[in-house]
C-alpha cells in the first residue's frame, strides 16, 4: 500500500472509530459548535467530537505542528476532507480565526505572534471576529476610518465596526484600521488584533428588519492595543485585507460544501399551496415560480459544473466571480414568488399567525435581503463581473453621457 | 453526470469549428439567403461534414454509428450556433435517425438508416400543426383503411422539409389530441401519392416547409413501431433534438455575446469607449451570469440523454431546463446586442441581425420558454 493509501485507511479507520453517529447527520442552526474561550455544546456527543478532533490536531491539519497543527501535506489534506465528507461528518467547530486570521498570520505574522495567537487557535480556544465594515464604509471599504493614533508602545483606537457577526461573543478581533490619515486611502491602513476585553470595547447587537441577528456594532472608546499586535507593516493592510477576502472565498466554498444553506423546496410549495392553479392570475404565478425553481436547478447544475471544471484544471474565475451573485439574487427572487404564492402564511410573525415553517419563510424573505448586500452588494459583484472577468474598461472622470 | 467535455469531446468542438470557420463562415449563410437556396443548405458542405463523421455521431456501431452519444454532438451543434451554419444534422440525423434507430425495424433501418449515416439520403420530422409545439396535440388522423391507413390533414413547421427523401409524419390512429396514447409515426417517401411539400420561408432563412396530405393511403408497412404506441420513441427523438438545439443556441449566444463585448470595448461615444458606463457594464455582466447557467444547463441535458439509468421525467426535466435557460438567454443576448449596437445594429450589413433571426427560430422550434417552463413543473409532479 503507498503512503498515501495507507493514510487513508488510518484515516477511515480513525474517524469511523472516533465520529459519533449523532455527528454524522445533517446540521442545524443550533447544532453548531463555535470554538471559543467558553465552548457551548449542544451535546455530549458534539463535546467529544470536538476534543478528539482537537487532539488529533485536526481543527487545522495542514497548518505547521509548531503552531498547533497537524503538518499534513496538501495530498493528505484532501484526503482527510473527502474521508469526512464521505462519511458526512460535521465540522467539530466553526472558527473564522481558523478559516481567515490564521492563513493571514501564518504568511505575514512575526515569529511571536504565530506562537502566541495560532495554538490556541487551533486548539478552538479563541473565538474571533473581524472588524472591516463601518458605518460610513460598507461597499467602499478602504474609505474606513477608525483611527489606530500613536501612543508610544501601543496604539489608541477610536471610532466603530459594524456588521460584526458574534461581535457580543466574541473573544479576539481581527480589524482594519487608519494609521495615517493624511496617506491616500488605500495607503494609511494597517491590520491589528485586539482582545475584546480591553477597556473601551463595547459590542452592541443589532436587530434586523428579519428580527434578532448576530451582527452587532462594535464601539471602540479610546481602547489601548500593544503594538505587538500589528501585523504586518504599518500601513500596508490593504493588501492584507484583500488577501482576507481572497480565504473568506475559499473558507464560504468550503462551508458551504459541508452545510448547504437550508433549501426551501420551492416546487414542493408550489404543489402545496397552488396543487390546481385556476384562472389567468394563478396561472402567471404558477409560471413565475417554475421558472425560479428552474433557475435554482441552473444555479445547483452550475455549482457542480465549477468543481468538475476546477478538478480537469479548467479556469474557473469567471464561475467563481458569479456564484455570490446569483444564489443570494437567486434567494431574493424565490421569496418574492413564496410570498405570493402564500399570502398571509408567509407574512406571520408569531405563532398565533402560522406553523413554523411558515413563519421561517417570512423570516427567510426578510433575511434575503441582507444576503444581496452583505459580503460585496450585488452591484459591486456586477461591477467586479464587468471589469475583471469581461474585461470592460474603467469609467473616465468627469465623464457625463 | 458528466457537466464537462471531456479531451475527446474537445478534439471534436476544435475540428468542427476549425471546419465551419474555414467552410461556413457567418458570410456563407448570408450568400444562401441572399442566393434564395430552396434546401436553405450547402449540398457539399454536408457531404464533407458526413465525411468528417458527424451524421454517425449519435448511432451505435452495430448500425454503422460512431456511438458518440449526444455529448458527441454538443460541441457540433454549439459550433454550428456560433457560424449560423445550416446543415441537416438536426432535421435528418437528431430527429429522423434517431426515430428509426429508436422504432425502426432491422428492415427498415437497413433500407433508410444506413444511407441516411452515409449522407445518400435525408429525412424529415412533420409533427406540429398549430402555431406552437406541442407534440401530445397531435390531430392529423390516421384512419383505418383496408390493411393499412388513409392520412389526411396538414403539417407545419417541417425542418428540411423541402428535398426531403422521405417524411417520417406523426399520426393519430387512436384516442384524442392532448393524449400521449394513440400516436403513430409513419414512414413516407417523399413520392408518395397524395404528398405535397411547400416552403414556408421564415426569418432566419432556413428550409422550413409545409406538407400537405391529401388522402395518402400507406400499407401497414409504412408504420415505425406499433400502431398508437409512437409516443416513447417520439418524446425521446425530439428531447434529443431540443438538446442539440439548446446546445446551438448556445453557441449563437456566445458568440454573438462574445462580438457585442467588443463592440462595447472599441465604440467611442462621449470620448470614452461605451463599455466604460455602468449601465452597460451590469446588463453585459448579467448576460455573461445567464450565458454560465445556460452551459451548465445545456451540458447536463447532453449527459442526461447518455445516462439510460435516467427515466424518461428525469431525462425530459433536463431537457427541457436546457432549451428553457438557452433560449431565454439567446434571447435576451440578441435583443441587448441589437440595442448595444445602437443604429448599425438595426442595419442588414451587421451579422447580429442574422443571429437575431436564427435565434429567434430556433427559440420557438421544439418547444419555446413556456413550453418548456410548463414541462419541466409537469414532470416534476412526476416525482411529487
Amino acid at each position: 500500500m503507498s503512503t498515501i493509501e495507507q493514510f487513508r485507511h488510518d484515516t477511515r479507520a480513525w474517524l469511523e472509530a472516533n465520529c459519533p453517529p449523532s455527528m454524522r447527520t445533517a446540521m442545524g442552526e443550533g447544532d453548531v459548535v463555535w470554538g471559543a474561550q467558553q465552548p457551548q455544546f449542544p451535546s455530549s456527543d458534539a463535546q467529544l467530537w470536538f476534543e478528539r478532533m482537537r487532539d488529533k490536531r485536526w481543527f487545522c491539519p495542514e497548518w505547521p505542528q509548531e503552531y498547533g497543527g497537524a503538518g499534513l501535506s496538501a495530498e493528505q489534506l484532501a484526503v482527510l476532507e473527502g474521508e469526512m465528507r464521505r462519511l458526512k461528518c460535521r465540522p467539530p467547530q466553526i472558527n473564522l480565526g481558523v478559516w481567515m486570521l490564521g492563513p493571514l498570520l501564518l504568511e505575514f505574522g512575526s515569529e511571536e505572534q504565530k506562537r502566541s495567537l495560532l495554538p490556541p487557535m487551533a486548539r478552538g480556544e479563541v473565538r474571533w471576529c473581524q472588524g472591516f465594515s463601518e458605518p460610513n464604509a460598507g461597499s467602499d471599504l478602504a474609505s474606513l476610518k477608525m483611527s489606530a493614533r500613536d501612543g508610544g508602545d501601543h496604539f489608541i483606537v477610536d471610532g466603530s465596526k459594524i456588521w460584526t457577526s458574534y461581535g457580543d461573543k466574541s473573544d479576539w478581533m481581527y480589524a482594519l484600521v487608519r494609521t495615517d490619515p493624511a496617506a491616500p486611502k488605500h495607503e494609511g491602513i494597517s491590520l491589528i488584533v485586539l482582545d475584546m476585553r480591553s477597556p473601551g470595547v463595547n459590542p452592541v447587537p443589532i436587530d434586523l428588519i428579519s428580527g434578532k441577528s448576530a451582527f452587532c456594532q462594535v464601539f471602540f472608546d479610546a481602547v489601548k492595543v500593544p503594538k505587538t499586535q500589528l501585523v504586518g507593516p504599518l500601513h500596508g493592510g490593504w493588501n492584507l485585507a484583500k488577501r482576507l477576502l481572497q480565504h473568506e472565498r475559499k473558507a464560504m466554498s468550503k462551508f458551504g460544501e459541508i452545510s448547504l444553506p437550508s433549501h426551501v423546496d420551492l416546487l414542493g410549495l408550489l404543489q402545496q399551496y397552488l396543487p390546481q392553479p385556476h384562472g389567468q392570475c394563478e396561472q402567471v404565478l404558477h409560471g413565475r415560480a417554475v421558472a425560479c425553481a428552474m433557475n435554482e436547478r441552473a444555479y445547483d447544475l452550475t455549482v457542480q459544473r465549477m468543481g468538475q471544471a476546477a478538478q480537469v484544471g479548467d479556469d474557473i474565475s469567471g464561475l467563481m466571480a458569479i456564484m455570490k451573485l446569483v444564489h443570494t439574487e437567486q434567494e431574493r427572487d424565490k421569496f418574492e414568488v413564496l410570498l405570493d404564492l402564500m399570502g398571509g402564511h408567509a407574512m406571520g410573525w408569531h405563532n398565533e399567525a402560522g406553523n413554523d415553517p411558515q413563519l421561517a419563510i417570512t423570516r427567510g424573505w426578510l433575511n434575503s435581503y441582507a444576503l444581496t448586500i452583505s459580503g460585496g452588494a450585488s452591484e459591486v459583484q456586477l461591477n467586479v463581473i464587468a471589469k475583471r472577468v469581461l474585461g470592460l474598461p474603467d469609467a473616465k472622470k468627469g465623464v457625463t453621457p | 453526470m458528466n457537466l464537462v467535455y471531456s479531451d475527446e469531446q474537445r478534439l471534436l468542438a476544435d475540428s468542427a469549428r476549425d471546419f465551419l470557420a474555414a467552410r461556413s463562415p457567418v458570410s456563407a449563410q448570408r450568400r444562401l439567403r441572399d442566393e434564395g437556396s430552396s434546401t436553405g443548405f450547402d449540398a457539399q458542405l454536408w457531404r464533407d461534414a458526413v465525411a468528417l463523421g458527424w451524421s454517425a455521431i449519435p448511432f451505435p456501431e452495430q448500425l454503422g454509428g460512431l456511438d458518440f452519444g449526444c455529448m458527441g454532438l454538443g460541441p457540433i451543434f454549439e459550433a454550428i450556433g456560433r457560424n449560423l451554419a445550416a446543415t441537416p444534422l438536426l432535421s435528418s440525423v437528431v430527429l429522423g435517425g434517431s426515430l428509426l434507430h429508436l422504432a425502426g425495424t432491422p428492415a427498415q433501418q437497413d433500407r433508410w438508416l444506413a444511407p441516411l449515416i452515409a449522407g445518400d439520403l435525408r429525412l424529415a420530422l412533420a409533427l406540429d400543426e398549430q402555431a406552437r409545439h406541442a407534440p401530445q396535440g397531435t390531430a392529423l388522423e390516421a384512419r383505418p383503411e383496408g390493411d393499412g391507413y388513409c392520412l389526411q390533414g396538414d403539417k407545419y413547421w417541417v425542418l428540411d422539409g423541402l428535398g426531403a427523401d422521405a417524411y417520417l409524419v406523426a399520426a393519430r390512429v387512436a384516442g384524442l389530441a392532448g393524449d400521449e396514447q394513440g400516436i403513430s409515426l409513419f414512414l413516407l417517401p417523399a413520392d408518395t401519392p397524395g404528398l405535397q411539400c411547400s416552403a414556408l420561408p421564415l426569418i432566419d432563412a432556413r428550409n422550413c416547409a409545409r406538407l400537405r396530405l391529401e388522402q395518402v393511403r400507406v400499407g401497414r408497412e409504412a408504420l415505425l413501431g406499433q400502431a398508437g404506441a409512437g409516443w416513447a420513441s417520439l418524446d425521446l427523438a425530439l428531447d434529443r433534438g431540443r438538446a442539440c438545439l439548446a446546445a446551438e443556441l448556445l453557441g449563437a449566444a456566445e458568440q454573438l455575446f462574445e462580438t457585442t463585448l467588443e463592440y462595447l470595448k472599441t465604440r467611442v461615444q462621449f470620448d470614452t469607449p461605451i463599455g466604460s458606463f455602468q449601465a452597460l457594464q451590469h446588463r453585459a455582466a448579467q448576460l455573461y451570469v445567464d450565458l454560465a447557467l445556460s452551459r451548465s444547463a445545456v451540458m447536463a441535458a447532453l449527459a442526461a440523454l447518455d445516462d439510460s439509468s435516467l427515466d424518461a421525467s428525469a431525462r425530459g426535466q433536463l431537457v427541457s431546463l436546457a432549451k428553457w435557460k438557452a433560449g431565454d438567454t439567446a434571447l435576451k443576448v440578441s435583443n441587448e446586442a441589437v440595442q448595444m449596437h445602437g443604429g448599425i445594429g438595426v442595419t442588414d450589413e451587421l451579422d447580429v441581425g442574422l443571429y437575431l433571426k436564427r435565434v429567434r427560430v430556433a427559440q420557438a422550434s421544439l418547444g419555446d420558454r413556456d413550453f418548456h417552463c410548463e414541462r419541466y413543473a409537469a414532470l416534476s409532479k412526476a416525482y411529487a
